[in-house]
């Protein structure tokens, strides 16, 4: 167990006092060091938003690409260099919004990535638009008449789409945000983690209190039972946390490429080997 | 005649495209000089697709109107290529498909034979189109034993029964040519040594080899006519040599996954077209901002939006040269020859690895789905790495006098490599100091292009050397600029043909300054190059004499001929 300071930047942070995303990072700070990650071995990646800021103040390698495209980004950082732990962490607007083709395709592959989504059910970089979880009726500077549409349920997707291993947790329940963020981390395939977040700034719908009375800990659920883990997903109005599903063995995507089944070593340690494209440009001397 | 061209013309689904491949390997095999194209329609089924076969004594490899073999599969056929129908062309039709005098609208009567009857003989009416192909064959005389070695390598994996039936049709078509051929229709068209042993490929296989041959051990793509070839050949030997392929969910995708496997030291391409394109511009500029390498290999058809999936266009330079908003650097290259394809694919990822900047090559349909044969291509530069093993305290964007940050990969020593697509200081940190950090990083990413400009560029080709006027031409239109200029035989015109499009190598003004006259062709409606031109070269060309065009057909040779008649040449 190292210790947490290890993942502390200098920098000032952008967050609001109070906004979720201390307790987020905190918790995952904790949990880096509880697993004895190196920042050398970690690679943290987002996308753009309050959220996917979290990058800036982890010290460790860091792609913070633009908003919605996380999920591409880290499915290519694991696909070169396996040994690496690789952890998304950005907003609902960015993953499930402007990312959602993406949040899909990349379930389907199965990578071995930890994908933490700050969920606090608004746009709080672009000052309090709706985002794909707000709940209906808020009203917001464009949602004048309150949301209509019918808010995304992230979990109930993931699970089917057959992601591997999909939780949500509200971070100011900073046992099970931890314990569930180490089980994602050391799950082996896609882990999502839907984080429910207070955004004090711009949301004044979905706050702490209201995320105390609306959540409760799933108990007694058998993480292995499919159906089941998607009846509890679909759950509305209080919202249960906690690992809803969970899948061993699956290959991830890493696995299904062929260059590793040669060998481990990751991309970066590899040079063209010229027999070998020699030999492919012989095989075009004829049809 | 040392020169033959071969058209075969039919619908979608009448296997046009397999009786090309295999007659162009059979030809090239026997050891003559081969090009071969095709044009298609958007579709699976029905319309009219062609193919054109060129035998040649020399190496040809651009399109002719002229046919001197025409087989068409229907009528529609016919009146497909009617206009270029002449008096010389020998029209050879299967008799059961036409009425009993054979094709309509004819100037002279087709030679009538029993492709089908033959193919049903063998087992299948399916091998209409093998039978076809072996008369061809048998019109040079070309022992059809060749022809076998190629059945059996390409349907083996298929079945014993499958080869055979192939090889007895081929055999039942040569034999209809070879008749032909003692009744006078001969083709003699002397064979090249060592041609038997050369290469045989299209452009978007040149592209896939020259990025292999640079090093690319990751490909992210999403398909679209006509840039699909490289994923699919990519993707064919991965076993061959160790690639990361991904069909990626979209182009956004794709160029996103590039970028962070360039981040992670992986070599990556991706492969689109112009609507594809349009979809990866944000990327292509966060590519400008991290300062990454990245290769895009763009292959043109006409637009905008769907336009003509299947057709050729150069509408997309400026869409090569602008996209993507802020500013940042680029390069883009556009290969007129295979071995140009090959040889800018290889350079691109060394030229992009190095100033740490996106690098196009830039193609179009015509160019990606023609091929013909090459003597070799050249692996001798073996492609180098150009990062750095980080040390604690690395700055990714550390400012240096030549604008150049030490590249860092994770994983490789003790320093954290970190990438931003928002404004950053040296460490990749985010930032607002809009005093000292923010004119410095633009200047920084700016200083690239003196890099490049200094260092990298290369000046277009002189063919056939320094002239007094000049027909000015760029990417795919290389080779039948090239034929015609040929053709033409004037001491007085050559050639000026850019594979570096942008930016524009500093002789270049020079050059054209010393020019008398220049005439330009190029596919597209507005004159993209042109513009080029003038803005970095200073050169105006007339309008008068920008020769346009934006049909979605590739020029030929015998066109372009005629424009430069025109032109007084
Ligand atoms: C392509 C693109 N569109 C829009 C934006 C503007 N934008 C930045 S962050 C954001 C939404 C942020 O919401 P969310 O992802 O939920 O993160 P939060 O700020 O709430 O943590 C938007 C719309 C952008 N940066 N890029």
């Amino acid at each position: 167990m190292s210790d947490q300071k290890i993942y502390d930047m200098p920098h000032a942070k952008a967050w609001c006092p109070g906004c979720g995303n201390y307790g987020i990072h905190r918790s995952l700070k904790e949990v880096l060091a509880d697993l004895d990650i190196p920042p050398q071995r970690l690679v943290m990646v987002s996308g753009i938003g309050q959220a996917a800021k979290l990058p800036q103040y982890t010290k460790a390698h860091m792609f913070n690409g633009l908003h919605g495209r996380s999920l591409p980004a880290a499915m290519a950082i694991k696909a070169c260099n396996p040994g690496m732990t690789v952890i998304v962490t950005s907003g609902d607007g960015c993953t499930y919004g402007e990312g959602g083709n993406h949040f899909l395709a990349q379930i389907q592959r199965n990578p071995d990535i930890t994908n933490i989504v700050h969920n606090n059910m608004v746009y709080g970089l672009t000052k309090g638009q709706a985002s794909p979880t707000s709940l209906k009726g808020m009203r917001t500077k464009v949602q004048t008449l309150g949301v209509m549409n019918e808010p995304f349920n992230p979990l109930a997707v993931a699970i089917a789409m057959g992601a591997t291993f999909v939780a949500r947790v509200y971070q100011g329940d900073r046992e099970q945000t931890k314990e569930v963020f180490k089980a994602a981390i050391e799950h082996r395939g896609y882990a999502l983690v839907d984080v429910f977040q207070e955004c004090v700034a711009m949301n004044k719908v979905n706050t702490s209190q209201w995320y105390k009375d609306n959540t409760y800990r799933l108990e007694g659920h058998d993480p292995t039972d499919r159906t089941e883990a998607f009846r509890r997903a679909s759950e509305e109005g209080r919202y249960p946390t906690g690992i809803f599903y969970r899948e061993e063995g699956r290959p991830t995507f890493e696995d299904t490429l062929p260059l590793y089944h040669e060998s481990k070593e990751p991309l970066y340690t590899r040079s063209m080997d010229v027999d070998r494209v020699r030999k492919l440009l012989d095989s075009v001397r004829s049809v | 005649m040392q020169d033959v061209s071969i058209v075969m013309c039919g619908a979608a689904g009448q296997g046009i495209q397999t009786v090309e491949q295999l007659l162009v390997g059979i030809f090239k095999d026997a050891g003559y000089n081969v090009f071969a194209t095709k044009e298609y329609e958007s579709r699976v089924r029905g319309g009219s697709n062609s193919t054109e076969l060129r035998v040649a004594k020399e190496r040809r490899a651009a399109l002719v109107d002229r046919m001197d073999i025409f087989i068409p599969f229907d009528q529609a056929a016919v009146s497909h290529e009617v206009h270029r129908i002449s008096g010389d062309t020998l029209v050879i039709a299967d008799k059961d498909s036409f009425p009993a005098d054979g094709p309509a609208d004819l100037p002279s009567p087709a030679v009538l034979l029993p492709f089908k009857e033959k193919a049903l003989e063998v087992g299948n009416r399916l091998y209409t189109n093998v039978v076809a192909a072996g008369a061809v064959t048998g019109l040079f005389g070309v022992d059809p034993e060749i022809g076998e070695a190629i059945i059996r390598r390409k349907f083996s994996a298929k079945g014993e029964d499958l080869v055979r039936e192939n090889i007895q049709a081929l055999h039942a078509g040569n034999d209809l040519g070879s008749s032909l051929r003692e009744k006078g229709h001969r083709f003699e068209v002397k064979c090249t040594k060592g041609v038997a042993d050369e290469l045989l490929l299209n452009g978007n296989q040149a592209i896939a080899l020259g990025a292999l041959a640079g090093g690319c051990d990751f490909i992210s793509a999403y398909p679209m006519s006509p840039s699909t070839g490289v994923l699919e050949f990519l993707s064919q030997h991965q076993k061959d040599v160790p690639i990361v392929v991904d069909q990626a969910e979209d182009e956004i995708a794709a160029i996103n996954k590039a970028v962070a496997a360039w981040f992670m030291g992986a070599r990556a391409i991706v492969s689109t077209s112009g609507g594809g394109f349009d979809l990866m511009t944000e990327g292509l500029s966060m590519a400008g901002i991290m300062e990454s390498p990245l290769v895009i290999h763009l292959a043109q058809r006409p637009g905008p939006a769907t336009g003509l999936p299947t057709r050729t266009a150069q509408e997309d330079l400026n869409l090569a040269m602008y996209a993507g908003h802020g500013e940042f650097c680029r390069l883009v290259f556009a290969p007129g020859t295979i071995t140009q394809a090959f040889d800018l694919t290889r350079k691109a990822f060394d030229i992009a690895d190095r100033l740490q900047i996106p690098v196009f090559v830039l193609t179009d349909q015509d160019f990606v789905d023609s091929y013909y044969n090459i003597p070799d291509l050249d692996l001798s530069a073996t492609p180098q790495d150009h990062f750095i093993e980080t040390s604690e305290g690395y700055r990714r964007y550390e400012l240096t006098e030549d604008g150049l940050s030490p590249r860092g990969v994770p994983g490789h020593g003790d320093g954290l490599v970190r990438l931003d697509s928002d404004e950053h200081d040296e460490h990749g940190h985010i930032t607002e100091d809009l005093r000292h950090m923010r004119p410095a990083m633009v200047e920084k990413r700016l200083h690239h292009r003196r890099i490049l400009m200094e260092e990298f560029l290369e000046p277009p080709t002189l063919q056939p050397g320094e002239a007094k006027n000049y027909v000015i031409c760029w990417g795919s239109n290389h080779n039948v600029v090239k034929e015609a200029v040929e053709l033409l035989d004037n001491k007085d015109l050559a050639m000026m043909h850019f594979h570096q499009v942008h930016p524009l190598h500093a002789d270049v003004r020079e050059l054209l300054s010393a020019a008398e006259r220049t005439v330009l062709i190029e596919n597209n409606a507005t004159g993209q190059f042109a513009d080029v031109l003038k803005l970095q070269a200073d050169h105006h060309v007339p309008e008068a004499d920008r020769h346009l065009r934006y049909s979605g057909r590739p020029w030929s040779v015998e066109e372009v001929v005629s424009v430069l008649r025109k032109e007084g040449f």
